[in-house]
């Protein structure tokens, strides 16, 4: 007999020695049911949200995309006209440019930003407490508006805000910078205020995972500090600095709002496009948009959990 | 102690510039929010007085900033709630691979990195085309538990990485069925845990912006609030607003803390080690 048909018979003698209180019948008990079903039912509520909310909607799109519109409504059908016309028009090559353009510029500031801080809270700071209280301080801004937060940029780079008029005083500049406020300076600076604490948290949670003793070898066969960071930290850190890569690059490029608001609708990304065409009520070139949109997304992130087994990092 | 090399230095004035970077804006509207009457949208204070923030609690000439609050409070607590049962739940199911498991994780995967315009243009889509009335509290609800549930997920999928099994061993030893396994040994230890998930739940839900765009309906809640305010109103009065509801949100996140931090105290007291279990 295996162990298993064993243990199988004494659960039954268990059971049938304390009857439940229903009945005869040992009460209903998720111990005793096959873990396929026990990991079913306990997924089931997870599973209809991203049904519903994720998979029909993105179904809904990809349908919507082959539709036809008027000026009113829009009208099932099966054509490719709203592909055509994506494909051949020389603004979605220059939006989906500028999209890139955002997420790497963003990209790699954050990267140096978040690595430098997540860096000096992981190897610099020297009492858990502490760790926690500075970490903390860095993801507060997350759990508030990001809209507030973007709005906070007008008093400072405004034609007569403060960094002009700071700039004035101190005889650096005669005349207010135009480019502060309503260009892509803006957007990119407000891209980076929002989501640098994405790169901060994964790389930290890494960094915090690092042996230290790792650390000190290293520093006893002789390695420097740049050489320990380059060497031992990086490599190891490698995960975090994926994990951080996949929010910010998937936030910039799927982002619209940021775009709008701080360059006072003259940039133009691919998330705008779409909202743009939303606006407009052309819902069936939105989706067309959108399926682009999201096939790029889902590439990239392809690409880079090539990298990374994010759940092992979990 | 060994002494602090001059990198610390450094690296803390960069820290330190970077918290600058990250909350000064949010201080500079605090301050300006209190200008005076004739004050614009910035420096110089023309006066200091609450007049801004008198103007938020009168009847409003655009809007209705204290119905959309009502809505997100509501629906911040709806999303809260689902998110941390769902997530306990997936949670637990996911402590064991089942068929079918490594596709729904991707499917939470997606549900984090998708765009958000997608989720919102793809719920708002089906509910038009079915005939259903788009609704805060129906499309809405829904679109934001794409946003938070990968969140509350991924923070339990951490949990029970770090999990010790050997306590729940120790509850069936002792005779416990597997509900009060879960109720009396996983709940107490994961307890402060979820108190995370649950400030994940409401913040996220509170601030969402994207995902509730075309899924609210006529209802607004309060960032589409103010993000219609951003195009017609030019006085500190949107300043006020940000700063009373950044107020806020520094209030719940205070409140969550310290709810974690009196859970552990009392832990300590009675002497009890619930939230040691974890490894």
């Amino acid at each position: 007999m295996t162990d298993q048909a064993h243990l199988f018979i004494q659960k039954e003698a268990e059971s049938a020695e304390r009857p439940g209180k229903t009945g005869p019948r040992a009460p209903f008990s998720l111990a005793r049911l096959p873990d396929a079903v026990t990991g079913w039912l306990l997924s089931l509520p997870l599973a209809l949200v991203l049904f519903c909310f994720l998979l029909l909607p993105i179904a809904m799109i990809v349908v919507v995309s082959f539709w036809g519109a008027t000026e009113f409504s829009i009208y099932p059908a099966f054509q490719f006209d709203n592909y055509e016309f994506l494909l051949t028009s020389p603004v979605t090559y220059q939006v989906f440019f500028n999209t890139v353009k955002y997420a790497l510029i963003t990209w790699a500031i954050t990267l140096v930003i978040g690595f430098t801080v997540a860096y000096f809270l992981a190897f610099h700071v020297r009492t858990l407490t502490w760790q926690i209280i500075l970490f903390l301080l860095c993801t507060i801004p997350f759990w508030t508006s990001n809209i507030i937060r973007m709005i906070s940029w007008i008093p400072f780079l405004g034609r007569n805000g403060i960094a002009n008029s700071t700039l004035i005083s101190m005889g650096v500049i005669d005349e207010p910078l135009e480019w502060l406020l309503f260009s892509d300076f803006s957007v990119i600076l407000a891209f980076v205020h929002l989501y640098t604490l994405f790169m901060v948290v994964p790389i930290f949670n890494t960094m915090m995972r690092i042996d230290r003793s790792l650390i000190e070898a290293a520093y006893d066969n002789g390695a420097s500090g740049l050489q320990t960071l380059t060497n031992v930290i990086i490599p190891l850190t490698k995960p975090g600095i994926m994990i951080g890569s996949i929010f910010v690059v998937t936030l910039v490029m799927g982002d619209f709002i940021t775009v709008r608001f701080m360059s006072g609708s003259q940039k133009a990304n691919v998330g705008r496009l779409i909202s743009n065409d939303i606006a407009l009520l052309q819902y069936p070139s939105a989706a067309a948009t959108a399926v682009i949109l999201l096939v790029t997304v889902l590439l990239v992130i392809s690409i880079l959990l090539r990298f990374v087994d994010i759940r092992k990092e979990l | 102690m060994e002494k602090r090399s001059r990198s610390f230095y450094t690296l803390a004035t960069f820290f330190a510039l970077f918290l600058l970077f990250l909350y000064g804006p949010t201080i500079t509207i605090a301050i300006l929010s209190f200008q005076g009457p004739q004050g614009g949208l910035t420096f110089p204070m023309r006066g200091v007085s609450l007049h801004w923030f008198r103007d938020l609690f009168e009847q409003q000439a655009v809007g209705d900033i204290w119905g959309s609050f009502s809505r997100s409070l509501t629906l911040g607590l709806m999303v809260m709630v689902t998110t941390v049962i769902v997530s306990v739940m997936g949670g637990l199911a996911f402590r064991k691979r089942f068929p079918g498991s490594g596709a729904i994780f991707y499917l939470i995967i997606t549900s984090l990195v998708i765009p958000s315009i997608l989720v919102s243009l793809g719920v708002g889509l089906i509910f038009s085309q079915s005939g259903l009335a788009v609704h805060w509290s129906t499309s809405g609800f829904g679109a934001q538990l794409t946003w938070t549930l990968p969140f509350g997920l991924l923070i339990m999928f951490a949990v029970f990485n770090r999990f010790d099994k050997s306590y729940e061993e120790a509850a069936r030893d002792q005779g416990a069925n597997a509900w009060q396994t879960i109720r009396y040994v996983v709940l107490p230890i994961i307890a402060p845990m979820l108190i995370g998930v649950a400030l994940f739940g409401f913040t996220l839900s509170y601030d969402e912006f994207a995902r509730t765009l075309l899924t609210a309906g006529s209802y607004n809640t309060l960032p589409l609030e103010i993000y219609g305010m951003t195009t017609n109103v030019t006085t500190p009065v949107i300043f006020a607003l940000g700063t009373l509801t950044t107020a806020f949100s520094f209030g719940i996140i205070g409140l969550f803390l310290a709810i974690v931090v009196i859970l552990n105290k009392r832990r300590s007291r009675h002497g009890s080690d619930a939230g040691k279990g974890m490894v």
